[in-house]
C-alpha cells in the first residue's frame, strides 16, 4: 500500500509514500472518501507528504477534490512535510493559497493542536 | 545525436515508466537533480493526458515516446493516436479541465518546466506534444497563479 490513513482525535491523517500519479489517485481518492464518510467527527484532514518523492497534477487533483469536500462541511485541510521537489509543484499549483502548509505533521499538531 | 524511441501500452502504471526512462536519458546531460524532477513532471503530465484524454483510459492503446539529445539540448515528443483535442487554445489555459477532480494544470506544468512546448492535434486522429529544454537552463516560469 502506498498510503496509510489513520484517525487522531478529530484529524484524519493521510500519509502518502512514493510517487503520486494516476496509478495511485483512484484508490487514494476512494479510501480517503471512505474514511471521511466513516469518521463523522473528523473535520480536519492532513496530507502528510514527508515520504512523497513525486507528485503531478493528477495527485494534486486528489488533494483539491478532498479540500472541496471537507471545506464544504466547514472543515480544514492541511499539507505537511513536503520535500523541496514536491513543494515546488505545490507552489506552482496555487494550493498553498487554499490550505496551510507545515514542515511536518508533528509541527502542525503542536501548533494547532 | 542520441535518440530513443519507446512505445508502451496506455496503462496508468506506465506513466512512471515513461518519466523514469526520460530522466535516465536526460541524466546524460548536465541537468541538475532539480531539473530532472521538473522534466519528470512535464513528461508525466503529457503521458497522463495521452492516456486519460487521448485514449479515454482504454489500456490497450499505444503511447509513443521519442527522446532526442543533440549536444546539450533535449527534445521529447509524446504521441497518441486517440481522440485528439478540439480546442488546443482552450486546453492550454491554466485550470481548464473537463473533470472536477483534476486541476487542469497539465499543460501549465509542461510550459513551466520546459523551455519550449508545442501541441498539435487533430480530432479523431490524435495528439503530438513536443517539448524541449537545454541543460543548464531553468525551465520557463510563466504560468499564471491559480
Amino acid at each position: 500500500m502506498n498510503y496509510i490513513i489513520k484517525k487522531e482525535n478529530n484529524y484524519l491523517i493521510v500519509s502518502v509514500i512514493g510517487d503520486v500519479d494516476i496509478s495511485l489517485t483512484d484508490s487514494l481518492r476512494e479510501d480517503v472518501d471512505r474514511a471521511l464518510a466513516e469518521y463523522k467527527d473528523v473535520n480536519r484532514l492532513v496530507f502528510d507528504l514527508a515520504e512523497v518523492d513525486f507528485v503531478d497534477s493528477a495527485g494534486l487533483g486528489v488533494i483539491l477534490g478532498r479540500y472541496k469536500r471537507v471545506t464544504a462541511k466547514g472543515g480544514k485541510v492541511y499539507l505537511a512535510g513536503a520535500k523541496p521537489q514536491v513543494k515546488k509543484v505545490l507552489d506552482l499549483s496555487g494550493l498553498p493559497h487554499l490550505m496551510e502548509i507545515y514542515s511536518s505533521v508533528d509541527l502542525l499538531l503542536d501548533k494547532i493542536g | 545525436m542520441n535518440k530513443a524511441v519507446l512505445e508502451f501500452s496506455s496503462r496508468r502504471e506506465n506513466v512512471a515508466f515513461s518519466r523514469i526512462a526520460v530522466a535516465a536519458l536526460a541524466a546524460q546531460l548536465d541537468f541538475t537533480l532539480s531539473d530532472l524532477e521538473e522534466i519528470k513532471v512535464a513528461v508525466s503530465e503529457a503521458v497522463t493526458n495521452a492516456i486519460i484524454h487521448g485514449y479515454e483510459n482504454h489500456p490497450d492503446c499505444m503511447v509513443r515516446l521519442e527522446i532526442k539529445i543533440v549536444e546539450e539540448f533535449m527534445e521529447i515528443e509524446i504521441i497518441d493516436t486517440g481522440k485528439g483535442i478540439k480546442d488546443i487554445t482552450r486546453a492550454l489555459e491554466p485550470a481548464y479541465s473537463t473533470d472536477p477532480e483534476r486541476m487542469g494544470l497539465g499543460f501549465a506544468f509542461m510550459q513551466s518546466f520546459m523551455e519550449n512546448l508545442n501541441v498539435s492535434s487533430s480530432p479523431g486522429k490524435g495528439t503530438r506534444v513536443k517539448m524541449s529544454r537545454r541543460a543548464g537552463t531553468p525551465g520557463r516560469k510563466a504560468v499564471s497563479e491559480q
